[in-house]
């Protein structure tokens, strides 16, 4: 059931982007989307989608792979267009009907809005396609590592994320079981309104919430059996390092991010 | 402590009770597990088994009695981490003990939580994966393993930290019969070429028989002892504590109520077609 959203989906391999590191890749995907959030014409969003082409390209992920993920959220793009398109002022008058009047500024500015979220999207599933999830905790584990100072949580967090992702399939398995269980039982999941299916939920979602407990249970103990005693002196097996690729990577999305305000600055 | 080269583990008067329980559910158990030995808990469900486990690396301090794993009393805080490393332990859920989202960064995790140096981390985790032959596995994702083989990764786990003794607390509980002769096969050979101490908490009385000294609990105390030889020809008594003998056993007591002249402390198969081929060449 979780198929076909592409965000947060690893696919390995061995490209340039592949081999960058975490830190860096993380780094840069948030100064993409600050680059695409300055953008405020046309040929702008033109070189934000030319630049996420070329990255693809280089990644080796095919772009088409890449706009299918944007698939699942066209229910929010449709919404916050539409929100967008009605609610924001303008003076140029499109279309007049009653209390409701359709302006360019509108058009543009739902347009423009819409077309941030494509590309926010489309970003950060670069990352995580190229990024396996225990490099990305790795490297958000890393990049927080100053905030400890200020009593953050860096490595709680990034130990929460692994054991996260750890388990995800572990309780997908088991979600599939009681399901099965429960329908032996004469549970009916699929008919009826909203309401009634929520409600049908309860019996799965019960027994899962307490394996899930004492799977916690049985995990902190086990932890516990293995020295685990929080992130201090705590080492690594696998050490980050900056390469040429992360210099490349960050020359690349410099110039990004140039252009984009040279552009701005030109066009208005 | 006299003679700690040659013990792992020392008990002494050992009792515990869980916090806000009435009942200890350990009481006064003195036992001591050698240096390459290896050995059994037994126990019916409730028997204090699992407590002792847990007692012998300091997962729970005791509530009477001292602990000693390599000379170090579990009780003082200081040697905690240097205990669990000695002492290291496999649990009963395979799927519940594995932190890490891919094989070999699991096996590190222990290494990883003691400071070991990376470099020294890569070699450990290949010696042990290895060891317990999971070394083509090192890459793929947990759950996609059998159970059987996550066991094997756990104990990997606990192998990478070079401990003394290696405590599996009913670690085959949940697998099917070829996953647990992965396992039995797997702390057998590693109790063989590598010396290490092993002790198996278990119900499968064929797992028992295989170990050099059995130790039965009951209510929290020490019920039997002694070889499983010793042991598990006292039927009636095993019996009596809620236990089967292996099956090979219980086969024998039959026979010679039936007036066929086996020996009563037949404890495997191969010791059973031996029996018979002797009975068969008498006649």
């Amino acid at each position: 059931m979780l198929n076909d959203i592409t965000l947060g989906q690893y696919f390995p391999g061995n490209s340039p982007v592949h081999r960058m590191d975490p830190r860096m890749k993380l780094i840069l995907t948030i100064a993409y989307i600050v680059g695409v959030f300055m953008v405020s014409n046309l040929p702008g969003y033109a070189i934000a989608l030319a630049f996420l082409y070329l990255v693809a390209r280089v990644s080796g992920i095919r772009f088409a792979y890449l706009v299918r993920g944007i698939k699942p959220l066209r229910f929010i793009l449709i919404f916050t267009f539409v929100l967008n398109l009605f609610f924001v002022e303008g003076e140029t008058v499109l279309v007049s009907l009653g209390f409701f009047t359709l302006t360019l500024e509108a058009l543009r500015n739902a347009c423009f809005f819409a077309a941030r979220l494509v590309f926010l999207v489309m970003g950060t599933s670069v990352l995580t396609l190229t990024t396996s999830p225990i490099q990305l905790t790795d490297g958000l584990e890393r990049l927080m590592k100053p905030l400890q100072r200020f009593r953050f949580p860096a490595h709680e967090l990034a130990m929460m994320m692994t054991i996260a992702l750890r388990f995800i399939p572990t309780l997908l398995e088991e979600t599939d079981k009681i399901k099965k269980a429960q329908m032996a039982r004469g549970a009916d999941f699929e008919s009826g309104n909203l309401i009634a299916r929520a409600k049908a939920m309860i019996p799965l979602l019960v027994p899962l919430f307490v394996s899930a407990f004492r799977r916690a249970n049985d995990l902190a103990m086990a932890m516990e059996a293995r020295c685990y005693r929080g992130g201090d002196h705590r080492t690594r097996l696998r050490e980050l390092r900056y390469t040429k690729l992360d210099l490349y990577g960050l020359l690349a999305t410099a110039a990004f991010i140039a252009i984009i305000i040279v552009e701005g600055k030109l066009l208005g | 402590m006299a003679n700690m080269d040659e013990n792992r583990i020392v008990a002494s008067h050992l009792s515990y009770a869980y916090p806000e329980a009435e009942r200890s559910a350990v009481k006064d158990v003195s036992m001591r597990v050698k240096k390459g030995e290896f050995l059994a808990i037994l126990g019916h469900n409730g028997s204090g088994k699992s407590t002792l486990a847990k007692l012998f690396n300091a997962l729970y301090v005791p509530s009477e009695g001292t602990v000693w794993v390599c000379g170090l009393d579990t009780k003082e805080d200081e040697h905690v981490f240097e205990i669990r490393q000695h002492a290291g332990m496999v649990f009963q859920n395979p799927d519940n003990q594995i932190v890490a989202t891919v094989v070999e960064e699991d096996v590190a995790f222990g290494l990883e939580n003691n400071g070991v140096e990376p470099a020294l981390i890569r070699v450990r985790i290949d010696e042990a994966l290895r060891a317990v032959n999971m070394s083509d596995h090192a890459l793929k994702a947990p759950h996609l393993l059998s159970g059987g083989q996550k066991q094997r990764v756990a104990i990997a786990g606990v192998l990478a930290m070079k401990p003394d003794v290696i405590i599996l607390d009913e670690s085959t509980a949940m697998l099917d019969p070829s996953g647990r002769q992965e396992v039995m096969n797997t702390v057998h050979r590693l109790n063989d070429e590598e010396g290490i101490s092993v002790v198996i908490i278990t119900h499968y009385m064929g797992e028992a028989a295989t170990a050099d000294y059995v130790v039965v609990m009951d209510e929290g105390r020490i019920a039997m002892s002694g070889t499983p030889r010793e042991v598990f020809t006292r039927v009636d008594e095993v019996r009596r504590l809620g236990l089967d003998v292996p099956p090979m056993t219980d086969l024998a007591h039959m026979l010679r109520a039936d007036g066929v002249s086996v020996r009563a402390d037949v404890l495997t198969v191969d010791e059973m077609v031996e029996e018979v081929c002797r009975l068969s060449s008498k006649i």
